[in-house]
């Protein structure tokens, strides 16, 4: 798995520092003049070979050395950690509402299989929930903010507001986040339902005279939750990925929007430190996930 | 008999001799696939023949007649630029689903072919390939794409790249699970008893029992790159102004939104009944494969 | 609904023209026509039948637990008295598990993986009557002692995947009997577990329903365990009950040609194909859309005449015996010879053809001291501690031989290393150490390594007809690629020698375009022998070839199998957990244990002692289709221990029921040598085992 990750920087930091051929013409534009870019590839260390700058920029990065920003001269990690925190906020937001209304509405649809309810629920998701995150937050905003004038359509918070403090602008973003989320788990966690009432076990206990009710909560929710742990871990991935465009949508002042603007001005190490920050992030809830999961299932937990 | 339990991997089950028309009933049985398969053909027609009966070009700006609301002559009405927004909406639906499909297309293809070589030959081959396709969906699309752009600058070509990197991974694993549990299947392990070269048991043997699992993923893919090649193209990445890309075209008419709504609503409206359609007729592909 | 409403003796439950169908895809398809039955309070019931025949949907109709896809389309289901396929579900719930309960089929994946075997015990108690825990705690280690579980108190605290099947099934049973149900529904309880397990069970099932007193219905396939723990049967085919009647009735005066056919289909332990040929059924078991009209059985039976295109009515012929055939009274009054009328059909009459000899200086295979390891994996903790990994040693150390032109079973359990041997042999699996040797020459591990001369001598058929064939590809084009690829022949010569090859295992040609799916499993399996004998092998390893299919098939296709060696005079490897197919089809019987062999004889003296301890256990729990037959059962204790504890001294010890002691478990047996060659590995001295052996079988 560390190596995994490994891995992954080293995409990142091929993608960002060996791409694009000479990064000292990328940043200061065609029109620089040698002499700039000369002092610009001394400045960096371009002129090492690239596993040493790989390795420095790595180990910069593990020892909390993030560099300056090109374009506002700053340093980055007060700037991405602050900008993380909001993210954060959002992401937290979201899942506490997506999390349990997906898993509610794909169970609900699981056990009423290819009756009424099923049909709306699983329709719903694959269609109108569906959508590119820019389409349903614009139409959300035309909703709540112009027609009802419930909610700003604008995020932008200062910094180190607190998360009750900024609750209201952090609600559509986090509604069109939730929508993006919820077709996924809830088709995932429905199929697993699904499955799971399919199996031998399910008629043995109803054979044993048990109610519905004890049927479900006990048996076949244990067993059918346990593989939505890793749906969840999966969709985080998702969430991160909406979420930059959700944060463009609503100028909402996160990772995502930081990011755009790191690529604007063609701020190399910006971007660098948020990619690296993502996918750290990523990892460790697909880790987290799979401990979570070998806990809870009992064949993993306790062996064969 | 029993009947037996519908298993939801689907499981191919032998070709049965009139396969095109059996599915289009299948298809059409369901209202809600019906319909997502109509909708997307009409899109793909739209796509063919798209710039030829656009009754405007697509960056013909007529001033005066910028902002105005649906009309006969304009039917989605016009921009703040003067420009008709259903021809450029009509015009743009090529761009997109070529795009997207040409993308996927490449991406399956690659995929398909590692996803197979991995399967079969195992090992160290393997291990590398998993690991790296680990390593790019350790990053999750729109950053990967972002990156990429960032640094590559934006470009149709760009777009393009980034669809294949993104989902060759992904279709490479589905082709490469199915291809790990065929292997061990009695008829791949007596065919290599008989001497079948390994060529002929990755085609013969393994590759068809990758097709159904395959094109649904196919399908899937499609729609989420016809959502990332939208979602690139409202951030300003993806194929640049003056092309009526519908995501650019939504970006574009937000500032006005409030006096030139129908410039937004219509563009984003394509790109919603795009990906609904996709997503219902790839449904129903998933049900008739399943049933069968 | 009280417990003893009914007056005794009248039947506990009365199935009355009962008919089931089934939903598919819409349309709907019957399965079960105007089935009608009486079990009597404590009666023991046998519902018997192959696929298709419509007996588990019977058990299911009784509980009215059908599913969406199927339709009760008449009749009634009277459990003391009351209609159960008029109550709702809540009322049935009153019902399920404390008045009527099922014993599953597959212990396995009938109980819930993530609760542990106490609460899922437990469970049956709770909310009914408020009972305190602690005197449901001690409700539920009752119940697993007694179904005779070793350590109750560590088993209810432990998950399902922690024990072996049949301790599995024996908490499946605990379940059923928790409440006393007056009548109990047993769904082919013992046909996933291994022989010896299996005959534990059936003891087990036999000691409780006679004990309670309860009724019981067991639904099987297997006449065997019919025999042995019903007291009445009913012959389902194909949706239709074709006989009724006690069990001594049907087995020895069967008045139906299915039943006459089923019963001498089955080979009886100690018969080889040299003294009498199998009877088989011809034609297969009509799928569920395509039932014929009349007689269903008519279109297999050999004495089908104009009037079987009418639907015969249920007769009754005595004091609770009914039979559904237009000719019984004349099959009754013995006008037509029961064990001819098959055999008239197929055109041959049972020869006795002499003992091959063997030429035992040239072997065809010779396995040396063949041994394969595996490694286990380790878990990222024990990878950490550096703990080594645990080797799982599935063969051990086997030497044996096949000499050319004969038979050679190898009889073993789950576990037993048998098919891993078969694959080591084919190339599938590679050798830790030993060698093989073919034809005299070594044979080279890997399949790579082997050239089309040796691969086309030695090839191999599965145990599941599903696997055998590429589901995309023609049956015929199956058979036909390895003939062209491995006889070098052009693609018209293959495909005449692929439907003679078709032919001669008795399909027609028009099959050579057909595509798997649209076979049956018999003829799958036989589609599978043709592909694998169309090289002309030399050896052909033949893994449980017959174990997936129905008992009405599996004959045909020994026989086909049979004729084939006598023509070719290849020689076959042929693998079984079944001791009767394999005393019928072998010339020489292995027999492996935990991956070692236990014994090595010829078959016509494996049936008499001496016996290896183990081969005695393993007779001893063939369940054999005939009442009268009683024989002593030896009861191994346990189930067959994991095979990556590897015991010291001689590995069948710890279940071993002559076990010496000591010696046994510490110092490994060598190999004794009987009179006539046959070897035992044991430490007890031959002459003591044959003097304290009983014979089983004439």
């Amino acid at each position: 798995m560390l190596v995994t990750i490994l891995f992954t920087t080293l995409i990142v930091f091929a993608i960002t520092q060996y791409l694009p051929g000479d990064i000292a013409r990328v940043i200061l534009g065609r029109e620089a003049g040698e002499a700039q870019l000369e002092a610009l590839r001394a400045k960096l260390g371009l002129d090492d070979p690239l596993p040493v700058q790989y390795l420095r920029w790595l180990g910069g990065f593990l020892s909390g050395d993030w560099g300056i920003s090109f374009s506002t001269n700053t340093p980055i990690m007060p700037l991405v950690l602050g900008r993380f925190r909001n993210s954060m906020m959002l992401a937290a937001l979201t899942l506490l509402i997506a999390v349990p209304l997906s898993i509610g509405l794909g169970v609900a649809a699981g056990l009423k299989e290819n009756k009424t309810t099923d049909h709306i629920i699983s329709i719903s998701s694959l269609s109108v929930v569906g959508l590119p995150e820019f389409v349903t937050g614009l139409v959300l905003i035309q909703v709540f903010t112009f027609r009802l004038g419930l909610l700003p359509a604008n995020s932008s918070i200062p910094p180190g507001t607190s998360f009750f403090e900024a609750l209201p602008m952090l609600i559509l973003p986090a509604l069109t986040a939730t929508l993006v989320l919820l077709a996924y788990v809830t088709r995932l966690t429905r199929a697993g339902v699904v499955e799971e009432l399919k199996k031998p076990y399910v008629r043995t206990a109803e054979l044993k005279g048990l109610s519905r009710r004890n049927l479900v909560l006990k048996h076949v929710l244990r067993n059918s939750l346990l593989p939505t742990i890793t749906v969840v871990a999966i969709s985080i991935g998702w969430l991160i990925s909406g979420l930059i465009v959700i944060e463009n949508v609503f100028n909402y002042p996160g990772l995502g929007r930081l990011l755009m603007f790191a690529i604007d001005r063609r701020d190399i190490p910006l971007m660098q430190a948020i990619a690296l920050i993502t996918v750290l992030v990523f990892a460790f809830s697909n880790l987290f996930a799979d401990i979570l999961y070998a806990y809870l299932n009992p064949r993993i937990r306790f062996g064969e | 008999m029993k009947p037996g339990k519908k298993p939801l991997k689907i499981t191919f089950s032998g070709v049965s001799s009139s396969r095109p028309s059996e599915f289009i009933k299948h298809l059409y049985n369901r209202p809600v696939s019906a319909f997502g398969a109509t909708v997307f053909f009409i899109f793909c027609v739209m796509a063919l023949v798209g710039p030829y009966i656009a009754p405007y070009g697509a960056n013909d700006q007529i001033a005066s007649e910028a902002g105005q609301p649906p009309s006969p002559d304009h039917w989605f009405g016009t921009d703040n630029l003067g420009r008709d927004v259903f021809s450029r909406v009509i015009i743009g639906a090529r761009d997109i689903l070529v795009l997207a499909g040409f993308g996927t297309l490449i991406a399956v293809l690659f995929g398909t072919c590692i996803g197979l070589l991995s399967g079969y030959l195992g090992s160290w081959f393997d291990e590398g390939v998993m690991r790296i396709s680990d390593s790019l969906l350790a990053l999750p699309a729109v950053l990967l794409a972002l990156l990429l752009l960032g640094t590559m600058g934006p470009s149709r070509r760009g777009v393009l790249i980034v669809i294949v990197i993104v989902y060759t991974p992904i279709v490479a694993r589905v082709v490469r699970s199915v291809a790990l549990s065929v292997r061990k299947r009695g008829y791949v392990e007596i065919a290599r008893l008989q001497g079948e070269a390994r060529g002929e048991i990755l085609f013969r043997e393994i590759f068809p029992s990758t097709v159904p699992a395959l094109t649904v993923e196919a399908a899937l893919r499609f729609s989420y790159a016809i959502f990332l090649v939208a979602s690139l193209g409202f951030l300003g990445l993806g194929v640049q102004p003056p092309n009526p890309d519908w995501g650019l075209m939504v970006q574009e008419a937000r500032e006005h939104v409030s006096q030139i709504p129908w410039a937004m609503f219509f563009p984003a409206g394509a790109i919603a009944l795009v990906v609904i359609a996709v997503n219902l007729f790839s449904d129903g592909i998933k049900r008739y494969l399943q049933d069968s | 609904m009280e417990k003893n409403r009914e007056s005794p003796g009248s039947p506990i439950l009365r199935i009355k023209e009962l008919t089931v169908a089934y939903k598919l895809r819409d349309k709907v398809h019957n399965a079960v026509r105007d089935f009608s039955l009486e079990i009597e309070p404590g009666g023991k019931y046998g519902l018997v039948g192959e696929s298709g025949s419509g007996k588990t949907t019977i058990a299911l109709a009784i509980l009215n637990y059908l599913g969406k896809d199927g339709l009760i389309q008449g009749g009634e289901v009277l459990f003391k008295g009351k209609d159960l396929l008029g109550l709702t579900k809540s009322q049935l719930k009153e019902v399920w598990g404390s008045q009527i309960s099922l014993v599953p089929q597959n212990p396995q994946s009938s109980l819930n993986p993530s609760m542990r075997i106490g609460d899922q015990i437990a469970e049956v108690f709770s909310g009914r009557n408020g009972d305190f825990a602690g005197d449901i705690l001690f409700r539920v280690l009752t119940l697993l002692e007694r179904v005779h579980l070793p350590e109750p108190g560590k088993i209810a605290r432990m998950y399902p995947h922690q024990i072996s099947g049949g301790m599995q099934q024996r908490v499946l049973i605990a379940m059923a009997l928790s409440l006393n149900p007056d009548l109990l529904l047993l769904d082919e309880p013992t046909t996933a577990l291994d022989v010896t397990t299996e005959a534990s069970i059936l003891g087990l099932l036999q000691e409780e329903v006679t004990g309670s007193g309860s009724s019981a219905l067991y639904v099987t396939h297997n006449l065997g365990v019919a025999a042995q723990f019903c007291d009445r049967l009913a012959v389902l085919y194909a949706g239709d009950l074709v006989e009724d009647g006690s069990l001594l009735d049907i087995f020895q005066r069967p008045l139906h040609p299915y039943t006459t056919g089923l019963i001498a289909s089955i080979p009886s332990p100690g018969v080889s194909r040299r003294e009498s040929k199998l009877i088989s059924i011809p034609g297969q078991i009509p799928p569920l859309g395509a039932r014929p009209a009349g007689c269903v059985f008519a279109p297999r039976c050999p004495i089908a005449v104009n009037i079987c295109l009418q639907t015969p009515p249920l007769t009754e012929t005595g004091a609770n015996r009914s039979v559904r055939c237009h000719r019984w009274e004349e099959i009754e009054q013995g006008l037509l010879d029961r064990r001819r009328f098959f055999s008239t059909y197929n055109g041959d009459k049972p020869e006795k053809i002499s003992k091959p000899v063997f030429d035992n200086a040239r072997n065809l295979l010779d396995l040396k001291k063949v041994g394969v390891h595996f490694e286990l994996p380790r878990s990222v903790i024990e990878v950490f501690t550096g703990k080594s990994p645990d080797t799982l040693k599935a063969v051990n150390g086997v030497t044996f031989s096949i000499p050319g032109g004969s038979t050679v079973g190898l009889v073993g359990e789950s576990g037993s290393g048998k098919t891993t041997l078969a694959r080591a042999i084919m190339g599938l699996e590679l050798l830790t150490n030993g060698r093989v040797e073919f034809a005299g020459k070594a044979l080279p591990q890997k399949l790579s390594e082997r050239d089309f001369g040796i691969l086309k001598k030695l090839q191999i058929v599965f145990q599941n007809p599903d696997e055998a064939l590429n589901p995309h590809l023609k049956v015929g084009t199956s058979i036909q690629i390895p003939i062209q690829r491995l006889l070098l022949c052009d693609r018209d010569d293959a495909e005449k020698k692929a439907i003679q090859l078709m032919e001669a295992f008795q399909l027609p040609a028009e099959y050579f375009n057909k595509k798997p799916h649209q076979l049956s499993g018999g003829e799958k399996q036989r589609a599978a022998l043709a592909r694998s004998f169309a090289s002309n092998p030399s050896l052909l390893i033949v893994d449980e070839p017959v174990s997936s299919l129905d008992v009405s098939v599996q004959a045909a296709v020994l026989n086909m199998l049979d004729e084939f060696q006598q023509k070719e005079a290849n020689s076959l490897l042929f693998i079984s957990h079944n001791l009767a197919v394999i005393g019928y089809m072998a010339d020489i019987v292995a027999v492996i244990y935990r991956g070692c062999l236990m014994e090595v004889s010829r078959t016509e003296e494996l049936f008499s002692p001496p016996y290896h301890p183990y081969t005695e256990a393993l007779l001893s729990a063939i369940p054999i289709p005939d009442p009268a037959v009683t024989r002593a059962r030896i009861h191994l204790e346990g189930d067959i221990p994991s095979p990556v504890d590897e015991p010291r001294g001689c590995p069948f010890h710890s279940r071993c029921p002559r076990v010496l002691g000591d010696t046994c478990k510490s110092e490994q047996p060598g190999w004794q040598f009987d009179r006539q060659g046959n070897r035992f590995y044991c430490h007890i001295p031959l002459e003591e085992l044959e003097s304290s052996q009983d014979l089983l079988f004439d």
